[in-house]
């Protein structure tokens, strides 16, 4: 009776998830090469936007440090990859983001609103120049090789991350610090005012949504074979979730995964379609999700499925 | 016995002395009053009580324990709680949500979901809201959003409750029901100390009442003993 009286989301059967992820487990059985490497760059942006949403979603702060957290882990398969079994590197691209959320989490998250946004991607930017610093001025390098991996297995690995990201986002939504960061969000001083540690709560959540984008980051350096700061720490890692998640709607763990979904399958498609209007088309239905769509395409089915009542 | 002990209170913003070496104590089950012109350091001493401020200079000790530099959410799961001058409810959230989430982490040992949930309704029920219970809290009219501070701060277990201006902007009929609740509040055992601008309810349901002016404590004693003190006469009427 309870749970009538929370504003918490339904969340689909198990059997339908467990469906889904046997279909999708299926796929390079009978797919081309081309459409497992078009899913293994959905799948990444999925886990981006996913583990984005698992903090920034209920507390409200916008994180553009995405891009650091993904690059730590491509760097993380860069220098160790060939030295350890690929888990354990991907163990440890996700391992080295988290202790790096901690620390900018006990530094950034005093900061609120603009503050915060500004402060994260200035992070971001900053230890995309540290790393290439110190790649010109101690190993005298720009860039670095990466161990080859099988498209399928590096699609294999994706899928197990996305699993793990999304038992982790349904985990902390159903629990009460799910509550509590939604408490955050909607108003921090008197989450604070009712016993919630707020900075804890919040350092370990930033964290955890980090590990899982250093995971993927570790995974998909294999699939560039050779990868430069530029490449590892592109700013488009931090500002795509932020876009796909308001894109497909923040409410609840869906949301993301179908806006960054159907969002890199459109980009995908208006890349090879229309080669030159790409990114014109792009920006019109983006900007026209944002105006129609203001809860984004959740908001649309929850629309839809009120309609009948 | 007493249960809260202020020695020395200092706070200082830059250049503004906004409180300044202020004794006081709160005795087990009373409820105190604490009243002053407006800008007299009223919220500002309840900022420092419940954590939100540091203080400059001066102690604070709940049930012999110093708690001058405790987080505010240390402090509420030592048992103070509070509510604001103005209202900081989760407002996206149900009114039961905004009572179970004070109850699942206000308490000093922590409670399973099943009796979070219970005390929550507990609450909403004793302030008479539980009508109200799936609403969005942003939904409810100014009285029941003041009951539902109440609730979300008794819920996290107090043993003093910090009640800031909890009657301004209620019309009298609300008031009554406010006073009323206030020491149905403290029949549970609870111990009271609340800011308040509307005289004829302080002065009736306080055992004690503290005045500040310009952030100095002026006067201290019963309703009676403040109505006729000299100090508070000019402060009030300036005369």
């Amino acid at each position: 009776m309870a749970r009538d009286l929370t504003t918490a989301k339904k969340f689909l059967p198990l059997g339908i998830h467990l469906f889904l992820f046997l279909l999708m487990a299926a796929v390079p059985l009978w797919a081309q090469p081309y459409f497992v490497i078009l899913l293994n760059t959905i799948l990444m942006y999925v886990i981006l936007t996913l583990s984005w949403a698992i903090f920034s979603g209920p507390t409200r702060y916008i994180s553009l440090a995405s891009a650091a957290f993904f690059g730590i882990g491509v760097y993380t398969m860069a220098i160790l990859g060939q030295r350890f079994p690929l888990p354990l590197v991907i163990g440890f691209g996700g391992a080295f983001s988290f202790i790096l959320a901690l620390f900018m989490g006990f530094l950034t998250l005093r900061l609120k609103g603009m503050y915060f946004i500004i402060f994260t991607f200035g992070t971001s930017e900053l230890i995309r120049h540290l790393i290439l610093w110190l790649e010109a001025n101690f190993t005298g390098t720009v860039g670095r090789w990466v161990v080859m991996v099988d498209y399928s297995v590096v699609y294999y690995v994706l899928l197990v991350i996305f699993l793990l990201a999304l038992l982790t986002a349904f985990a902390i939504a159903r629990s009460k610090f799910g509550l509590a960061l939604k408490g955050i969000g909607e108003y921090e001083e008197a989450a604070l005012h009712i016993g919630i540690n707020v900075t804890t709560l919040k350092t370990i959540t930033f964290a955890t949504s980090a590990f899982f984008m250093g995971a993927a980051g570790a995974i998909m350096a294999t699939r560039w074979s050779y990868i430069d700061p530029a490449i590892a720490f592109n700013p488009l890692f931090s500002f795509m979730p932020v876009l796909m998640a308001i894109f497909g709607g923040i409410g609840n763990p869906y949301g993301p995964v179908l806006g960054a979904a159907l969002f890199a399958l459109l980009e995908e498609v208006l890349t090879t379609r229309f080669p030159y209007y790409y990114m014109l088309l792009f920006g019109m239905i983006l900007i026209a999700v944002i105006l129609f769509l203001p809860s984004g395409l959740l908001g649309l089915v929850k629309r839809k499925s009120k309609q009948p009542e | 016995m007493q249960l809260l002990l202020g020695k020395g209170i200092t706070k200082q913003f830059g250049g503004l002395t906004a409180l300044y070496n202020i004794d006081f104590h709160i005795n087990e089950g009373e409820i105190v009053g604490l009243i002053g012109p407006n800008g007299a350091g009223k919220t500002t001493l309840f900022n420092i009580l419940s954590g939100a401020y540091p203080l400059s200079a001066g102690t604070t000790w709940f049930k012999g324990e110093n708690i001058s530099r405790l987080k505010p959410n240390e402090i509420c799961r030592r048992g103070i709680a509070r509510t604001f001058q103005l209202i900081k409810l989760f407002g996206n959230m149900t009114v039961y949500e905004n009572v179970l989430l004070a109850s699942l982490f206000g308490a000093s040992e922590s409670v399973s979901a099943e009796e979070a949930g219970r005390h929550a309704l507990e609450w909403l029920d004793f302030v008479g809201i539980s009508a109200a219970a799936a609403a969005p809290a942003a939904d409810l009219t100014l009285a029941n959003q003041k009951r539902l501070e109440v609730a979300r701060g008794l819920a996290t277990r107090p043993e003093l409750m910090l009640l800031d201006e909890l009657m301004a902007g209620l019309n009298p009929a609300e008031v009554a029901e406010a006073m009323k609740l206030v020491t149905r509040i403290r029949d549970r055992g609870i111990t009271i100390f609340m800011i308040e601008h509307v005289m004829k309810a302080i002065m009736d349901i306080s055992d004690r009442i503290i005045v500040l002016h310009f952030g100095t404590k002026i006067a201290e004693g019963t309703p009676k003993e403040i109505a006729a003190h000299p100090k508070v006469i000019e402060v009030y009427l300036g005369v």
